[in-house]
Parts: C-alpha cells; structure tokens; sequence
C-alpha cells in the first residue's frame, strides 16, 4: 500500500512537471504578445522593450520554464501581469469559491443522476426508461449558458425564490451547482443504468430473491453497493471535466470562483495567472483520481492496489 | 480661483477658450444613498499608473485627482489639483500652483513633491505604466524611460505649493495629459507601504475612497467626507459588483437590484429594452470618441494600390452594418468621430457605390478581383460585421476569407502587419483625451507603423506626419488654426484610404428609476459609464 502510493505520488509529480511545460510552451509560441496587453495601445517601443526586459521575456524558453518552476517549487506562482498581484494571493481568493460550487455540482449530479438511473434500470425497457434516457441525452448536450440562464429567470426573476446571481449563502450556491450538475447526472443516469442492469441480472441478485428479501431491500442493500463501483472512478475524472463547466457557470451566476479568473487571463494573455489556473486544476485532477483509486478498494474488496 | 496675475498668464488663459472653471449642480441634488454598478471583468487595479481598463478607468478618476480634470459630462478642461496655471509664451513651460489644503485619503497634505513623485514614478520603467509614452514631451523623459536617470528633469518643485514643468517641444495636447488617470497624484509613503500591490490598496485625493473590495466579487467605494470640492460627492458610496453576465445586470436592474449595468444594454436585449417606453425612458443616449474602422495593409498585394483601396471603401455599405447592431452607432465619413473637435463638417467620404467601386478594380487591372482576408475579434457582433464585410467585397469580386480570433491574436496579427485587413471591432479607438491629435499618432502616423505598433495598415506619410508635428505645436489645443490643421491631416489621410471609417458607436446608459443628475453625467465622455462624483439618488 506504501509502495503504491509513494509510486503514485511519483507519478503524480511527474504528470504535473509534464502539464507545466506543454502548458508553458503552448503560451509560449502563442501568437499573442503578454508585453502589448501590458503596455497598451500608446506605447512607446521603448516602453515595450522595458518592460519585456523586466519580466524576462526577452530570455530563451527554456530560461524562462526554469525561471518559473523554481519558483513553482518554492510556491511562488509570480505576479499576475496585468493586476500585479500575486497569483498565489489571487487563486487563494477565489478557489474556496469554486471548490464549494465543484462540491455543490458533485452532490446534485450524483443525486440526479444516480436516482434517475437506479429508476430506468429498474423499469428497463418500459417508456419511463426510455423517457429517462432521452432526458439524460438532453441534459449532456444542452449548453450550460442556456440552461442556467433559464434556471436564473424561472426561479429568481419570476418565482424569486433564490437571489439572482452572486455569492455568500446557500440560497445563491442552489442554482449554481444544479446548473452544474446537470450536465453530469446525464452521463451518471446513463452510467448508473447500465451498472444497476448488470447487477440485476447477477445469479446472487437472483439468490437474494429466493430468500424472499423485500424488492427494496435487494435493491438499497445488495444492488446498489455493487452498481455504484464504476461511478466513484468516474468522480475523479470529472473534477477535470467540471473545469469547463464551471467557467461558464459562474460566468453567468457572478459565482467568484478561478474560472471566471482564468477566462479573464485568457483573454488578456496574461501568463503567470493562466499557468497558476492550470498548475492547481491540473492538481485537482490528479489529487482526485488519486483518492478515487484509492477509495475504490475499501468498498471493493476484490480489488488490490498494487 | 486665483486670478491669474502675469501678463503671460492673461494672454494665455484667454487663448484657451475651452477652459470653463465651474460646473453647476443640479439644485435638487440630494447627498447621501449608495448605488450598485455591475461588470462582468474583474477589476484588475485601481493604481492609476497601470489601470487602462474600460471598467477601472472612471472608478480611479473617483479615486484620484490629477492636476487637471474636466468639466462633468463635457470634454472641456478645467483645473484640478492645481488652482491655476501659466504657460510660457513660448509653450514649454508650465508653472502650476496648487490648491491649499488638500489631504490624501490618509490625511497628509499634498504637496509640489508628490506631483514630483507621481510624474517620476508613471515614467519611471520599473512601473510598467501603459500610459507612459503620453508623458514623452516633457523635458528629461528619455532619460528617464531609458533607465539613464530616475527623475524627470523637466519637473522641478518651486516651493511646496508650485510646480515647474518644462516640455523639451511645445504640445499642445499637455494639459489634456495632465488629466489623464495617469497623472494622478499618489503619495509617495503608500506606494512604498503596499509596492505593486498599491493597485490594491489605492490612496488618492479623490471624491471617494477605497472601503471594501472583495477580489472577485465586490467593491465599495466610501464618500471622502474631507473632499476639497464642495459639496461633492453626493453619494454616500458606491458598490461594484463584478463577476455579472450583462444579461443578468439588466435582469437585476429590472428587479431593482442595480442602478447602471457598467457593461451597457447587451446586443440581444437592446431591442426589448427600447421598445418598452417605461425602459426606454431611463436609457440616456449619447455620442462616444469612438470610431469603428477596417484597415487596409499598404503593404500587402494588391492593398498597396491606392485604387484598391478606394474601391474597398465605395464598397462597404456602411448603414446596413450599423443596422446589424440595432442601429446603435452612426456612419462615418472619417477617421475622427462628430463629437471631436477637428471633425471636418460637410465632408461625405467614399459614397456607397458598388459601380464605382467595380471601376476603380478595373482601373488597378483588378477587373476580376482577388483574394484577401479579414481579421476579426471573435466576439459577438463583430463575427457578424465581418460577414457583412465580406458580402459586400463579395459584391466587387473580391473574396474575403475571415478569420476570427482572440482579441490578444488579432492584435497581435495587426502589430505585425500579417493581416490584410482587420475590422477593428472590440479593439476600436477611444479617444484617452478629447483632442484630434488622439487618433493619429499611434494608429495613423508612421510611429504606430513599427512592428508592434497599433496602426495596422502600417500606413506612414512623412508629409502627413511633419504636418500633425507641426499641429501639435501649437501652445493652444483649441485653437482654430491648429484645428483646421488636424482636420487637413485627417482629409490627407483620407485620400490614401489606408481605413475604411465604418461608425462611430453611440453609449446608451441605462440607469434605475432613482438614479438623478443630468443626463450629460450618464454620457460623460471621459467617465464611462457615469461621473460617480456627481450623480446622485432621489429617494
């Protein structure tokens, strides 16, 4: 167990070192100047070359790369180019934000989508399932723009029952990570689905029938556990998925969170906030895959980590 | 206000006809009551040597003052810190007394030194300043931005009420520098306490300060009840929200939960929000210094043609274009926009004229046209504008292939003269100060035409360019000699077609039932969206 995750952890280290440079060098050779976003359209080109020269910019690649993780590795993430402020101070800011969305997104795809498949196993076949199917469809594929849009205008312009957009209380975090989450319960319904139907037809689901359990019991206590193995990988994975989501969302909710941070940088190109985005989401995504794998085996027995 | 005493002084002062001195208040102008603005970008700082930003702009102008201001809701300039000024016969000498007792947010006087200061530190590299290259005609500024010396040698403090600056050439754009954010006074003991985390921690002279700003989310702006102006601000404070789909401000303001979306009415909504009278009614419309322009790369086959371009220009039609933003904007004949002066009155530009357009190819040995590309920010409308563009090329036998990109890529594609043609949508001048001479230089004259610079159509005329030199010359911004010259430049321009003028953009500002104060405040040309210092609530 030791072994593994020291080897993981490795692993780990490694992927991230891999995330940095590709991401370094893709700004790198970006067709975009950080030095005019910085200098503005009435430069001089005098002022251009100083300040090129004060962030380094005018070294080679490889002295830049080795600039900034040695500064990586000592945590500090630079300064944003364009607010001067300290990436670090700036993510720290607003990812408790995001972390409390990605939470919130995470419980209700996983209570939508979870419920909604258990059901259309239940009743495979028959026009509820495929009614549930053609739903789950709808929900992958409907932009998350649009849907939180109109979540917005149903529930808080009409019906006012939650506030219009922001950040603070658990009435504005509601819409937010249901807008979030729906995207998710499609795949976890779909998901779900498929793992609950080949339960259901496992000779042990049968024995526990021949006992004469309960219908609901066999299905909370025997079929369930077994069926929801595949989705806690998938939760892993979908830290990394969510961080597409998650731009839009609190775009359109006014949700404080490094999303809207890292669209901001994008746009302006401005580096040491678009590298620091990336470094910690691309961490969140190990880090979650890692505890996946390693929270797979305590429910599973059968499964060994090596 | 101090009389001006000097004879030179006089002789000045009445020269400068566009100097007012006051601005009337609304007399029902009530203090007291905060206001909720919304953006959708994060504020990136209010340190006014950096902020260049749409939202930050009018917020630092809140925060700080500069030696000069101008009248709310005009272009017109009239003092700030400082209560009076000479300027040498000859034009490069500047001698600005200061107002007594004036405090910094932190309660300490400002002084001569802290002009000295700010003007060292805006120049100074190590500040990194955009606004930097404005300060170029003072005496000494080359050294300075070349590392060569740390102060301004052109800025000497005569006694801690008066401050000297020599200009090492007359311009006469001086004083509009002078009341750009980038001139204003900071002092010098919080710059060195907070470092380049000022932008932060911002401490001006201005008619608000800094309370509360929660990065990401919020930030209020209190009354600075010590203000020198009288009576001013009215508002209690201000709250920006940032982080907001202006779809959602404009929802919020129908709820009542924002007074003024800083973003504006959103491109999809407009046509909802003016064809209802009850919102309509609370929208305030004004002119913009702004023009919307294609440029045409002289240097790229067959655009080095004149007659190329030319027959571009007869091609594009101009009014169906602004009708594709709801006709929010007003087609342009020229590089200046109506409301600056200089414009010149009565000029029609290229008519609309496909036949014409047809010719001139012809004339070029073009009859069966060519391939181009146009370059365009990829946001909404301006995608749209480009197909526009191409429909009507299309029309003379020109293929146009779009390419659609990030703001940073188009700019990027300009400064390096890459791109054929480039719609200037989402990147379009604003003027930084009311005069003519503000779209020239970087963007016509043959300083922006080095790799990098922001004159795509890497169009320079020596001839032209001496000609704007000469007009900047002038001791007087307004004088009407110097005026018609800068209206002469722009004619030359326009005979080499480097640009298609397209539009000029109309501001709709629309604002909640409560929000009082001239409309003009609403439309203020150089605080965007509304001058905060002077609106106020009437409930």
């Amino acid at each position: 167990m030791l072994g593994y995750l020291t080897r993981r952890l490795v692993q780990s280290a490694l992927i991230l070192l891999g995330v940095s440079f590709i991401t370094f060098l893709l700004l790198y050779v970006l067709p975009a100047d950080p030095v005019r976003q910085i200098a503005g359209r009435s430069a001089t080109a005098q002022t251009v070359e100083n300040i090129r020269h004060q962030l380094g910019l005018d070294q080679p690649l490889l002295v830049q790369y080795w600039r900034y993780l040695s500064g990586l590795v000592q945590g500090d993430m630079g300064r944003s180019y364009l607010q001067k402020t300290e990436v670090a101070t700036l993510i720290a800011s607003r990812l408790p934000a995001t972390l409390l969305l990605m939470l919130g997104g995470i419980v209700c795809e996983l209570l939508i989508g979870l419920t909604l498949g258990v059901v259309a196993a239940v009743f495979r076949g028959r026009p509820l399932d495929q009614g549930l199917m053609v739903t789950s469809f709808v929900a992958v594929s409907a932009p998350q723009f649009v849907v939180g849009l109109l979540l917005l205008y149903l529930f808080a312009v009409q019906l006012g029952w939650f506030p219009i957009g922001g950040y603070g209380t658990f009435a504005h975090l509601v819409l937010p990570a249901i807008t979030l989450g729906i995207m998710g319960s499609g795949w976890y319904s779909r998901m779900m689905r498929s793992s609950m139907v080949d339960v259901l037809r496992q000779d042990y689901i049968r024995t526990a029938r021949a006992k004469g359990l309960t219908r609901r019991r066999i299905l909370l206590r025997h079929a369930l556990p077994n069926a929801i193995l595949p989705i806690i990988a998938m939760i892993g994975i979908d830290i990394g998925i969510f961080m597409g989501g998650i731009v839009v969302v609190e775009s359109v909710f006014g949700w404080p969170g490094i999303g809207q941070l890292a669209w901001q940088a994008i746009q302006r190109v401005d580096i040491p906030v678009i590298m620091g985005v990336t470094m910690v989401s691309a961490t969140a995504i190990v880090l979650g895959n890692l505890l996946a794998d390693l929270i797979t085996p305590m429910i599973d027995p059968r499964i060994k980590l090596r | 206000m101090k009389a001006l005493l000097t004879s030179t002084a006089i002789l000045v002062a009445s020269a400068i006809p566009g100097l007012a001195q006051e601005y009337t208040p609304d007399p029902n102008a009530t203090p007291g009551g905060m206001i909720t603005i919304t953006y959708k970008d994060d504020v990136a700082t209010l340190d006014p040597a950096i902020g260049y930003d749409w939202q930050n702009w009018s917020m630092i102008k809140s925060l700080f003052d500069g030696l000069m201001d101008y009248v709310p809701g005009t272009t017109e300039l009239r003092p700030g810190l400082a209560e009076s000024y000479e300027v040498s016969e000859d034009g490069t000498v500047f001698t600005f007394t200061l107002r007594e007792g004036v405090t910094f947010h932190n309660g300490r006087e400002m002084t001569a030194e802290d002009v000295k200061y700010s003007l060292d530190r805006v120049t100074t590299p190590e500040t990194q300043s955009p606004g930097a290259g404005f300060f170029a005609s003072i005496a000494g500024f080359d050294a300075i931005s070349s590392g060569e010396a740390d102060t301004l040698s052109g800025v000497e403090v005569v006694d801690p009420k008066t401050v000297r600056i020599t200009l090492s050439r007359p311009d006469a754009t001086f004083l509009h520098v002078m009341a750009l954010n980038f001139a204003s006074i900071v002092p010098k003991e919080a710059v060195d306490e907070f470092g380049t985390d000022f932008g932060k921690n911002p401490v001006g002279t201005g008619a608000f300060k800094l309370g509360e700003w929660t990065i990401g989310q919020r930030l209020v702006f209190e009354k600075n009840a010590d203000y020198w102006r009288e009576g001013v601000p009215y508002l209690d404070g201000v709250t920006f929200e940032v982080g907001q789909e202006p779809i959602v401000a404009l929802l919020r303001l129908q709820q009542g939960e924002v007074d003024v979306p800083g973003d504006g009415i959103p491109p999809a909504k407009f046509q909802e929000v003016m064809g209802d009278p009850a919102q309509a009614a609370r929208v305030v419309e004004g002119g913009q210094l702004h023009t919307g322009y294609i440029t045409l790369n002289v240097g790229i086959e067959p655009l080095d043609k004149l007659e190329v371009r030319e027959a571009i220009n007869m091609a594009i039609n101009k009014e169906r274009i602004t009708q594709i933003i709801n006709g929010r904007a007003v087609p342009a004949t020229q590089p200046l926009p109506p409301s600056m002066p200089g414009y010149t009155e009565g000029y029609a530009g290229f008519a609309f004229d496909v036949e014409a357009a047809k010719a001139k190819l012809a004339e070029a040995g073009l009859a069966d046209g060519f391939s181009t590309e146009l370059y365009v920010m990829n946001t909404d409308p301006n995608p749209r504008i480009a197909q526009a563009i191409q429909q009507d090329l299309k029309a003379i036998g020109v293929d146009v292939e779009i390419r659609s990109l990030a703001q940073a890529n188009v700019i990027e594609a300009g400064g390096a003269g890459e791109a054929p043609m480039i719609w200037s949508g989402g990147m379009a001048w604003i003027a930084d100060f009311p005069d003519p001479s503000n779209f020239y230089g970087p963007i016509l004259g043959c300083a922006g035409a080095g790799e990098g610079g922001w004159n795509w159509s890497k169009f320079c005329d020596e001839s032209i360019d001496a000609m704007a030199t000469e007009a900047d010359s002038f001791t007087d911004p307004s004088a009407s000699e110097r005026l018609k010259m800068w209206s002469d430049v722009y004619m030359k321009v326009m005979e080499q077609a480097p640009w298609v003028p397209v539009f000029n953009e109309q501001r709709y500002t629309m604002k909640s039932e409560r929000m009082g104060g001239d409309d003009a405040l609403y439309v203020d040309p150089v605080s965007i969206p509304v001058n905060y210092d002077y609106v106020f609530v009437t409930e």
